[in-house]
């Protein structure tokens, strides 16, 4: 069975010509960066070049990128180096709709004497601006908020934001894991401090990052070691996932110069309407003017999303769902309640996430297997029963 | 990914008595769409008082589903006392296991085939029976002792999963150990609750530990603290000595001398360090 795979927000596949460049730093050139040697030299060059090609993908200079294991390092590091930094400032202010990459950090600050402020969004997913600047305050350490969502897509305006917040003399960080590779990046026209990337969510192994620190931020490292990365991330470098990641990072950029996000977004749309059209009592959860093209929630009423993805299982399409039974906790992801998607929905939500990867007839595929999938499960749900007798009787 | 046995797999890709009973001699509903799960169930009985046919409909995972189409085929050909003894381990086991997290989907089932018992034998529904533990998903202590003597549990984490109780907003969790506790005969003894220090106590303290407890030690790495100022539970402090220009003094202050702080004067305490 031929897997369809739209659950790129999770990971993506690692493209073959970023394979082919990371393969020879797994065999033959195994020299170490900081050696005085030309063998272990060469390597420490490869590592400047993709440096350059990460910073280049974000409109950073390359002193400015480091290298760490992934995106939570990277978030984890940011939001603990801000605080290092101003010893005497007690508040963070951030979303309610973050990862959990960063939303559990949190909780062990806020038990550790930090004041978290966690800004409400609308039915949308838009960020409440007002509330926003209204918690801004002398105490404030720090203001992480996350470029797109992972579960709706909804791009939050960091570029306006980050730029409020630095007029204050503020630290802005962005945890931009989903925007990266997927929406056009230049940190240089914003007030932003420090951005999170995670390689593996456009097209580079797991376990590799980038935290960007602007010039001149003040800064406290998370590991401390080496002298690698200037200081501020010790650690023999990750060499292959670093070339690879450069050469992530060059593809990626050249695809959004290209506009290969159009086709994605087409593709996007494509299934997103004719999921709407065929399949009644559904909706999109979020902001469609302001999304990742890659990226589309649906909601399905009166079924459950667990079911709904082992029944897609069933067909080889991979997705992921917002509901509470696929991650084992009770109640629907902190994503939805926080927008306010009523129960009826949120349990149905599932996310679909497209790569450049994805093909049509991919698309077409999913088009004709969830509509007898929804309609099989509200067979089952005693729910759909009272809902077409209610709709029946008016 | 959840570990499902090729059993509920098959139960919930071919659920067996998928339906409604027109004239049931017993429905029973329990859940709701809030929830995340829901099932009702119905049965009819022959002319010798056995369940001749049993239906469900569910709204749930993919384990809701498989225990709903297990329960209405284990109960076929009972008589309704031989069903009423049906557990929702029972229930687990037919199906060849449930994962923990899983459990309540059975509890659902047992609950659904109660009450359709009891709706038969014109057993008026009882109102909520007990008081309310858990708010966000209802569930009664009455509930939740019953579950735990069934089933042995020893955690508050057990009883999340076989009856979703604690699996919210977490505010019962105390009253669920006390249900626990009660039921194991276990007393957690109470944290003892240290008296409330005034600031000149607290002040005090904090200068007599650093100087009894935290630079003793520190000396052994000819490292000295000054204690700077005291903010409400903020400690700031210089460090001195060796410490001073050691790069693992942000560790040294966060990993001993805060515990170290925390254990003797106010488990809120937060250790700063100032230039």
């Amino acid at each position: 069975m031929d897997v369809v795979y739209l659950d790129n927000n999770a990971t993506t596949r690692v493209a073959p010509e970023v394979v082919e460049a990371m393969l020879p730093y797994l065999s033959e050139y195994y020299g170490n960066p900081s050696s005085m040697h030309s063998f272990g030299g060469d390597v420490g060059e490869k590592i400047k070049a993709a440096r350059r090609q990460v910073a280049d993908l974000i409109g950073a200079t390359p002193n400015e990128i480091v290298f760490t294991s992934c995106g939570t390092e990277s978030d984890g590091t940011a939001i603990r180096a801000a605080i290092e930094s101003n010893p005497d400032r007690k508040q963070i202010i951030t979303s309610r709709v973050e990862h959990p990459a960063i939303k559990n950090l949190y909780e062990t600050l806020s038990k550790k004497g930090y004041r978290v402020t966690f800004v409400p969004v609308d039915n949308q997913g838009r960020l409440d601006l007002d509330y926003l600047y209204k918690s801004l305050g002398d105490d404030t350490a720090i203001v992480s908020l996350m470029w797109a969502n992972n579960e709706t897509g909804v791009i939050f305006p960091v570029e306006e934001i980050s730029q409020e917040v630095k007029d204050r003399g503020i630290i802005f960080h962005t945890d931009a894991v989903q925007a990266a590779g997927k929406i056009p990046i230049d940190v240089n026209a914003t007030g932003i401090d420090m951005l999170s990337l995670s390689g593996h969510k456009f097209h580079a192994p797991k376990g590799i990052g980038v935290l960007y620190i602007r010039k001149g931020t003040k800064f406290a490292p998370y590991m401390i070691g080496g002298h690698q990365e200037e200081g501020r991330r010790g650690g023999t470098e990750n060499v292959a996932s670093i070339v690879a990641l450069g050469k992530a990072a060059e593809m990626a950029r050249q695809h959004l110069e290209n506009n290969g996000y159009a086709r994605v977004g087409e593709l996007r749309d494509k299934l997103e309407a004719s999921l709407l059209e065929r399949i009644s009592h559904s909706m999109v959860n979020g902001d469609t003017q302001h999304r990742l093209p890659n990226t589309t929630s649906i909601a399905f009423e009166y079924v459950e999303g667990e079911a709904i993805l082992l029944m897609m299982n069933e067909h080889g399409i991979c997705a992921s769902s917002g509901s509470a039974c696929t991650s084992g906790s009770l109640e629907p992801s902190h994503v939805l309640r926080a927008m306010g998607v009523p129960f009826t929905a949120a349990h149905g939500s599932i996310r679909f996430s497209l790569s450049r990867y994805t093909t049509e007839k991919e698309i077409d595929f999913v088009i004709e297997k969830m509509p007898p999938i929804i309609a099989r499960l509200r067979e089952l749900s005693p729910f759909w029963k009272q809902k077409t007798e209610l709709k029946a009787q008016s | 990914m959840w570990e499902y046995t090729d059993k509920v797999k098959d139960h919930f890709l071919n659920p067996r008595n998928v339906g409604v009973i027109e004239d049931a001699d017993g429905v029973g509903e329990v859940g709701s769409l809030a929830c995340g799960d829901a099932l009702t169930f119905y049965f009819s009985l022959d002319e010798n008082g056995k369940i001749a046919d049993a239906k469900f409909q569910t709204f749930g995972c993919a384990s809701a589903i498989a225990s709903s189409s297990a329960l209405t085929e284990m109960v076929k050909g009972l008589t309704l006392e031989e069903a009423k003894k049906i557990t929702n381990e029972d229930i687990a086991e037919y199906l060849g296991g449930l994962p923990k997290e899983k459990m309540h989907c059975s509890v659902m089932g047992r609950d659904a085939l109660e009450k359709a018992i009891a709706c038969h034998l014109g057993e008026a529904e009882q109102e909520v029976e007990g008081e309310i533990v858990c708010e966000c998903f209802g569930v009664t202590d009455v509930e939740i002792d019953r579950v735990v003597r069934e089933n042995h549990l020893s955690t508050i984490e057990d009883v999340t999963d076989f009856v979703k109780a604690g699996g919210g907003c977490g505010n019962c969790h105390d009253r669920i150990q006390e249900i626990i506790d009660g039921i194991r005969g276990t007393v957690h003894p109470k944290r003892k609750k240290s008296p409330a220090l005034t600031n000149l106590q607290k002040i005090k303290l904090i200068e007599e530990s650093i100087e009894r407890e935290i630079n003793p030690t520190l000396k052994k790495d000819a490292g000295r603290l000054e204690l700077v100022d005291v903010d409400g539970n903020r400690v700031l402090v210089r460090m001195g000595g060796t410490c001073a220009s050691c790069v693992k003094s942000p560790i040294t202050l966060k990993h001993y001398v805060e515990s170290k702080l925390r254990e003797l004067v106010a488990p809120e305490i937060v250790v700063e360090e100032v230039q």
